[in-house]
């Protein structure tokens, strides 16, 4: 399955083998690893928990994975996204993109991680010294998603 | 017309309700009337629905804007902007 959505951590080797064995026309794979910061807007952050829409998220992630497909060269493509509660340093997300050269799958990789973040359904709650805190969408992640748009 | 609405995450907290069941007035046409409606139940509602909260929506699974129509049978849901990845 190219999308899993699940509480277990993964092993980002071990998929990556996956990803690519028996296609010897792959002579990239480029891959984007998420991991818990223990710092965020200034609060330090001891935990979060991940939220997801059941049913929708996958669709949400395979749209995504789709779009990359017709846009570029691309071989195979993975999202693992994690959720339930979680610790800093702790693997949240990770997305990996097999190719013939390098251009086209690292354009690839970043294209379904901003998109991730604007249209996949997932919301992060953080544990602070203060309480829990549902984390503010940044206006950063919106002008990251546009800049495919004008391509 | 008959929905199933869902919230998550801020609002599903502040609502104290995931899911719902409910029957609309035919004057109930779009998203952006379903969220008026909603609103005026009052209370926590009137606050979290208030006109200027920035609050997505998905119609049977699809990101939405709030001149879509409604349509019987559907699953629609309400939540803050996405912040995971």
């Amino acid at each position: 399955m190219p999308i899993r959505i699940q509480e277990s951590d993964f092993n980002l080797s071990a998929e990556i083998a996956a990803l690519r064995k028996g296609d010897p026309r792959v002579g990239a794979v480029v891959t984007f690893l998420g991991t818990v910061r223990d710092m965020n807007d200034g609060s330090p952050v001891k935990g979060m928990t991940l939220e997801h829409y059941p049913g929708m998220t996958e669709k949400a992630l395979q749209d995504i994975l789709d779009q990359a497909k017709v846009r570029w060269d691309i071989y195979q493509s993975l999202v693992i996204h994690r959720v339930g509660p979680l610790l800093p340093e702790d693997q949240i997300v990770m997305v990996a993109v097999t190719s013939a050269h390098r251009g086209e799958a690292f354009a690839a990789c970043e294209f379904i991680m901003d998109y991730l973040k604007t249209a996949a359904p997932f919301w992060k709650k953080e544990d602070t010294p203060e309480g829990g805190r549902w984390v503010d969408a940044r206006v950063t992640d919106e002008t990251a998603m546009s800049r495919w748009e004008k391509k | 017309m008959k929905l199933e609405l869902k919230f998550f995450a801020s609002l599903r907290e502040a609502l104290k309700v995931s899911e719902e069941k409910i029957t609309i007035p035919d004057s109930v046409k779009t998203i952006a009337d379903l969220r008026i409606h909603l609103s005026q139940r009052g209370g926590t509602w009137a606050e979290v629905l208030a006109n200027g909260k920035s609050i997505r929506c998905a119609l049977n699974h699809q990101m939405v804007d709030p001149n879509t129509p409604l349509q019987e049978g559907a699953e629609v849901a309400f939540f803050p902007p996405v912040t995971g990845g």
